[in-house]
């Protein structure tokens, strides 16, 4: 049964990676660049879906604010693009501060007059951040709904503060970059789109392989253990705290990269990256998709955004309803989300329920009935 | 004298809002002792653990390990120390493998760089294979803990505990919702790691705890009643009065 289940598991992620393959190197041509657009910004959204998978769907973490650190990547890629496009504004600094009466660049956006900076600060700040409130609130034994609570509260810390910044980081306008230029291309042309699609598709499935190494091995199964039982893996010389600071860290990241190539493809960073709904929604992509399972984390992101355009095209305004509906079917009826269902013979199971396949004694239920027998003796 | 102890409590008072969990409890351990302790319900056995372990931090008292105090440490830190306990109901991780959750176990250094760089190191493996022959699992390797009957459970949980190689092993109620022959062969186990390990047993099952043949100290209120064989102790009055001369319940 268990050698099935792992040839079952491969023929899964096979086919996936197959479509997945062929489907990226079909959409530049078949799609239409709107629809592609989309297609990159959902893809790169399931960046930051990953990271949520680890923390909560492996760590059992469950963060309300990774919004924080999606937004933190994009400000960063933004500020970059509006910085090197500002030459024919005045005193060369990018046009909004002039509104404000800025005058000189704040100190702190300096740095990212650099390429190589930015690129990096556009996960480095994110994941430091997370380490640092991780780190606090994990040391401090805060776990649970408190740990959900404390991270929604400071999404809305977050919030506040960069919507009051107009001087800094023009406020709840936000930094636009589709007009702004890239290697002496306008971000938003279509020939622009295309590339950040393929960058978004290749780091997709980085992310993808930097996270399945992640969760292999040893260092996964601590995580899992945190997740199942903290004390015990504390009992047994592990010290969680740093496990966890680590794991919360790489998904501030992952949200970093996220929030970057999301920004470059929607045309925008402001504040609303911030908002409660969003964030949560993350969450509602990978219970969806599949807690612990990262695959399900992609596609719960990618098709859940994609189902959003294309009703919210079809019949406006309904989409909450939709939403709402699906996270509700899922927490009662798939708490393992579509993937984990899938994986967890769950189809097999409906079709038994409709008898259209007859149940199997599997060896491992034999055996266990047979444990139990002997232990009543 | 005092240095050849494993362990000493001195004097540990364990207040929880005003109840006395522990009240001046003393007890000390020789390297490679066997020690039952016994003890009504409510008698301080598991909180005597939690303070060994860290999970507890006592009002007053100190605990010495190994030369060192324990007082205050992190729990990660007492069990690198070479403290490990086993847990009363089995923990073990139930979504891991009985070899993943042994592999936890017998890993050193525990720090994330060794565990998510390197790979398992062969004496590691081969240390796995031994425990898993120790606690008949070897045909378990790759069922999932959760699968495990509760007897299987708890000597997986012995075997973590034996993988950490604990200088001072805390083994609360091993035997519980055990079979006979079960209980049998964990006190053997248990008193074949005697010697090399010091072995602390918890547990209320008196033909266990005559099968184990060791000293026994029995707790009442938080404190240490009687100390001794099995003989001396069924016959001292205190302990008959408060715990071997009740009918059994």
């Amino acid at each position: 049964m268990s050698l099935s289940k792992i040839k079952f598991d491969k023929k899964i992620v096979l086919s996936f990676w197959i479509i997945l393959i062929a489907l990226i190197i079909a959409a530049p041509t078949l799609l239409p660049v709107f629809r592609l657009n989309l297609l990159g910004r959902y893809l790169s959204l399931s960046i930051v879906a990953l990271g949520v998978d680890l923390i909560w769907g492996y760590t059992g973490l469950l963060s309300l604010g990774q919004g924080i650190f999606f937004a933190l990547g994009g400000y960063c890629a933004a500020m970059y693009l509006q910085i090197t496009s500002s030459s024919e504004f005045p005193n060369n600094i990018p046009e909004f501060f002039a509104l404000y009466g800025v005058e000189k660049l704040p100190f702190f956006w300096e740095p990212f007059r650099s390429p190589i900076f930015t690129f990096l600060a556009i996960w480095i700040i994110p994941a430091l951040v997370a380490g640092l409130i991780g780190f606090l609130v994990f040391r401090n034994r805060i776990k649970g709904v408190y740990f959900s609570i404390l991270t929604q509260a400071s999404l809305l810390v977050f919030f506040n503060f960069f919507n009051g910044q107009q001087k800094l980081i023009n406020g709840t306008n936000g930094l636009k970059t589709d007009v702004t230029q890239l290697f002496g291309q306008m971000v938003g042309s279509e020939s622009m789109q295309r590339i950040f699609f393929w960058i978004t598709a290749i780091l997709v499935i980085a992310a993808w392989f930097f996270a399945k190494w992640v969760v292999k091995g040893r260092f996964g199964n601590i995580l899992i253990g945190i997740r199942d039982d903290e004390p015990r893996v504390r009992f047994t010389g592990y010290n969680p705290v740093i496990f966890k600071t680590i794991i919360f860290s790489i998904a501030g990241g992952l949200a970093g990269i996220s929030g970057a190539l999301y920004t470059v493809q929607s045309g925008i960073v402001s504040p609303q990256f911030m908002t409660v709904p969003f964030s949560i929604e993350m969450v509602i992509w990978v219970a969806v998709g599949g807690r612990g399972t990262l695959l399900g984390a992609i596609l719960g992101a990618v098709f859940i955004n994609y189902a959003k355009s294309l009703v919210s095209e079809a019949l406006p305004a309904s989409w909450m309803f939709i939403q709402g509906g699906l996270f509700i079917l899922v927490v009662t009826a798939l708490p393992e989300g579509v993937l984990g269902w899938i994986q967890g013979d769950g189809p097999r199971n409906l079709l038994q329920r409709f008898g259209l396949k007859r149940k199997i004694e599997t060896y491992p239920s034999l055996e266990v009935n047979n444990k139990e027998g002997n232990n009543e003796k | 004298m005092k240095n050849k102890d494993l362990l000493n409590l001195i004097d540990i008072t364990v207040s929880f809002e005003g109840f006395l969990a522990l009240n001046k409890l003393n007890l000390n351990l020789k390297k490679g002792e066997l020690r039952a302790v016994i003890g009504p319900n409510g008698a301080g056995k598991t909180t005597f653990l939690d303070v060994i372990t860290g999970k507890v931090k006592p009002t007053k008292g100190e605990v010495i390990f190994k030369g060192k105090s324990l007082v205050g440490r992190k729990e990660h830190k007492i069990a690198r120390l070479g403290v490990g306990r086993k847990f009363q109901s089995p923990r073990i991780f139930e979504n891991l493998t009985v070899k993943e959750n042994l592999e936890i176990s017998v890993t050193t250094p525990k720090s994330p760089l060794n565990l998510i760089n390197k790979s398992i190191k062969d004496e590691q493996l081969n240390e796995i294979d031994r425990l898993m022959k120790i606690v008949n699992l070897a045909q378990k390797v790759d069922s999932k803990a959760g699968s495990l009957s509760h007897g299987q459970k708890q000597w997986l949980e012995i075997a973590m505990l034996v993988g950490q190689k604990p200088d001072l092993m805390l083994v609360d109620e091993p035997v519980a919702g055990l079979t006979d022959e079960e209980t049998d062969l964990t006190a053997d186990l248990l008193k074949s790691f005697s010697g090399e390990n010091t072995v602390v047993v918890i547990d209320h099952d008196m033909e266990f705890i005559r099968r184990l043949d060791s000293n026994v100290s029995v707790l009442n209120q938080g404190t240490v009643l009687c100390e001794g064989t099995m003989e001396t102790i069924q016959k001292d009055k205190k302990v008959i009065d408060v715990y071997l001369g009740r009918p059994e319940d």
